[in-house]
């Protein structure tokens, strides 16, 4: 789960990093009377910063100063209902306005490839991290991080060394590494990113904006994360499956897609789609992954999510049974459209292998629900399931 | 010969008591495999009773990984530990000294795998997984939940990172059969990787193909491709899935998550082809592109 911008700073402050003061608003005049608690008359600004989970905000006009209550309650008004990137602007950030003598980058994140954890920083913050690493990578100093061991004093103190930070910066650069990674332990956090870090003319080391993904696996040990999850945007479709346990990611098409394992089911969207260029260009409607126990409940509430999708216009079940067995999934079909009945009204094309397969394809045939196609392979289910969406 | 995995393995199962382990470890002994012992602090010197084509099979539990090596000569654990206790798990299996750990368990925090993978390379454990499907050496051992009945040995070596692909190319590909099929896992971070197995079937006399299944997501298939550029000398067929998804999606497996421009299966693809590797676009495709390298060699 990725966190937004106000979520980052509260939690880094709850850690003990240096952050300046923000306030969320998801209206005009909430903005004003968080910019009128910060602005103290003269001279001060505030920032009104558009929280999306998606970069270039700044560019988009996501990102104002102001230098009054009023201004600010002008500038959330023109952010709030902005859509950048296709994520539309529900809140924003009214935040402490800083003033920026240097910008520096840290970040601290899972190192698939080497199977640890990696710290990266450099002097040179403020631009996106992948030009830099692109166009000057001598400026950013990557330190790996052994997931056993963490960041002590010492690697803190590694870290700063190698991307040069100057002495009368260092050991404030080097607290806030070290409270950084108690954010990234303690959080259960594979992505902690802070750009810019900055120090201010005053000689304050302050961390402007933060990105956090967390692990979602680890959301058993932190309950606390219930909220974060209630404030993220979501699908109305992603949202109902996620109430019934469902793997489903909704996706621009025509074919709906039910299928069991990730793998599978990634497989059965290339196959789809490419059978779609043979029927008009139909493409598929979703991911869903209905996982091993394929009962009858299970199918229904993943069709019953497919079938409330109104572009979807055909339905495609490609089922491998290997611990499943083909003649539960195959009840668990006949179940579903009778628990659906009449809001059923889209064909589906089946295609079973493996375990009991002879037994579920015969369940099929003597239902012989009107709705139903069953194919043999998958590859000739894909181009039916293109076809009936296509007509 | 067949890797990781003969008819001489002895395996334990971590979480034998508990109802996937129960399940599972039926199916495992029902495949021919030899499961010496469980551990289960609570049940220690009890046994399990598990009904094995209308035979009794009673396996004794320990209390320790360590205890049960002791008493069997065990050299292989899997593991079914909810994934609160996968990490303790583990790390007990490693401090006996197991030589290698399969881990089944899906769902455990990413933190907790680099932890527990660094420790176990640091001591020498080899682990699969988790998040994985096991291993299958049909007609000799099957430690995991892959599903025995759907082809025979044979001359190929498989590699996924995917359950339910694994499935379908196996049976796709059931005429010719397998040395050794090996699901490493969909998560961030996995102990035995791509490389590793592809290395292992290379020295593997019983396997003469491979055929390695990817998804997007992360770099693995395009470090597999500089591997198999330097290294490989057996013909290798890929397939990646995942070519139609768009990008800042995550599909089901923690992996599967396309990020701009890398980690892409056409990325992976190119990568693959450069390095002399045929990939299919579907999983029959695939299949056809083994099918006629096998039968270009017997004729």
């Amino acid at each position: 789960m990725d966190l937004f911008e106000y979520q980052a700073r509260d939690l880094f402050e709850k850690h003990g990093v240096p952050v300046l003061g923000g306030i969320v608003a998801t209206t005009p005049a909430q903005a004003r009377e968080a910019a009128e608690q910060m602005l103290d008359g003269d001279g001060g600004v505030v920032v009104v910063k558009a929280q999306v989970k998606v970069g270039g905000r700044g560019k988009a006009g996501g990102v104002k100063v102001a230098r009054s209550a009023q201004e600010a309650e002008q500038h959330a008004e023109a952010i709030l209902g902005m859509d950048i990137k296709g994520h539309t602007v529900e809140r924003v950030m009214i935040a402490e306005g800083a003033d920026i003598a240097e910008e520096y980058y840290f970040s601290i994140l899972l190192d698939r490839a080497e199977r640890r954890y990696l710290a990266m920083a450099s002097v040179e913050g403020g631009m996106e991290i992948e030009e830099l690493a692109e166009e000057r990578p001598e400026a950013l100093a990557r330190i790996a991080v052994d997931p056993n061991t963490g960041i002590d004093a010492a690697k803190a103190a590694d870290i700063v060394s190698a991307a040069g930070f100057a002495d009368d910066v260092a050991p404030a650069v080097q607290d806030a590494i070290l409270k950084l990674w108690t954010v990234y332990a303690e959080s259960d956090a594979t992505l902690v990113e802070v750009n810019p870090l900055v120090r201010t003319k005053g000689g304050q080391i302050v961390a402007l904006d933060g990105k956090v993904t967390l692990d979602d696996n680890a959301a058993f040990r932190h309950p606390e994360w219930e909220e974060l999850a209630d404030a993220a945007q979501q699908d109305p479709l992603e949202a109902k499956a996620a109430e019934s346990g469902l793997a489903y990611v909704k996706l621009d098409g025509e074919v709906g897609i039910i299928g069991n394992g990730a793998g599978l089911v990634m497989s059965t969207l290339d196959v789809v789609a490419y059978a779609g260029e043979k029927h008009s260009g139909v493409k598929p409607a979703n991911f869903l992954d209905i996982g091993g126990g394929a009962s009858a409940a299970v199918m229904a509430s993943g069709l019953d999510v497919i079938l409330s999708d109104e572009q979807v216009k055909s339905v495609f079940v490609n089922v491998f049974g290997g611990i499943t067995a083909c003649d539960e999934v195959a009840n668990g079909i006949v179940h579903a459209l009778e628990i659906l009945g009449d809001a059923a009204t889209k064909p589906l094309v089946v295609r079973l292998d493996g375990n009991a397969v002879e037994e579920g394809r015969r369940i099929l045939e003597e239902a012989a629900h009107p709705l139903v196609t069953i194919m043999d392979t998958m590859d000739g289910a894909a181009d039916k399931a293109a076809e009936l969406a296509a007509s | 010969m067949a890797i990781l995995l003969n008819s001489a393995s002895k395996v334990i199962v971590q979480g034998m008591t508990g109802a996937e382990g129960q399940k599972h470890t039926r199916r495992m002994l029902e495949s021919g495999t030899t499961i010496v012992g469980g551990v289960n602090p609570r049940k220690a010197g009890t046994s399990v009773d598990f009904d094995v084509h209308g035979e009794t099979v009673s396996v004794p539990v320990y209390g320790t990984v360590a205890e049960a090596m002791e008493a069997t000569g065990a050299d292989v654990s899997v593991l079914f530990v909810p994934p609160p206790f996968a990490k303790s798990a583990v790390v007990e299996a490693v401090d006996a000294a197991m030589p290698l750990v399969v881990i089944i368990t899906e769902g455990i925090p990413v933190a907790d795998t680099a932890e527990f993978y660094n420790y176990a390379a640091e001591k020498g454990t080899r682990l699969i997984g988790p998040n994985c499907p096991g291993v299958i050496s049909p007609g000799k051992s099957n430690v995991g939940i892959i599903p025995a009945n759907i082809a025979g040995a044979g001359p190929i070596g498989l590699v996924s990172k995917s359950g339910t692909l694994t499935y379908q190319m196996m049976y796709e590909l059931r005429d010719f059969g397998f040395s050794s099929a090996i699901g490493i896992g969909g998560d961030p971070v996995i102990g035995t990787t791509h490389i590793d197995a592809l290395e292992a079937f290379e020295q593997d006399p019983e396997t003469s193909i491979m055929v390695m299944i990817g998804e997007i997501g992360g770099d693995a298939e395009e470090r597999a491709a500089e591997y198999i550029k330097a290294n490989v000398s057996k013909p290798v067929v890929a397939y990646v899935a995942g070519f139609t998804a768009p990008e800042g999606k995550t599909m089901g497996h923690a992996g599967a998550i396309v990020s701009g421009s890398s980690g892409t299966a056409e990325a992976k693809k190119v990568a693959l082809e450069a390095a002399g590797v045929k990939v299919g676009k579907t999983p029959s495709e695939t299949a056809q592109l083994v099918r006629e390298l096998l039968e270009s060699a017997d004729a």
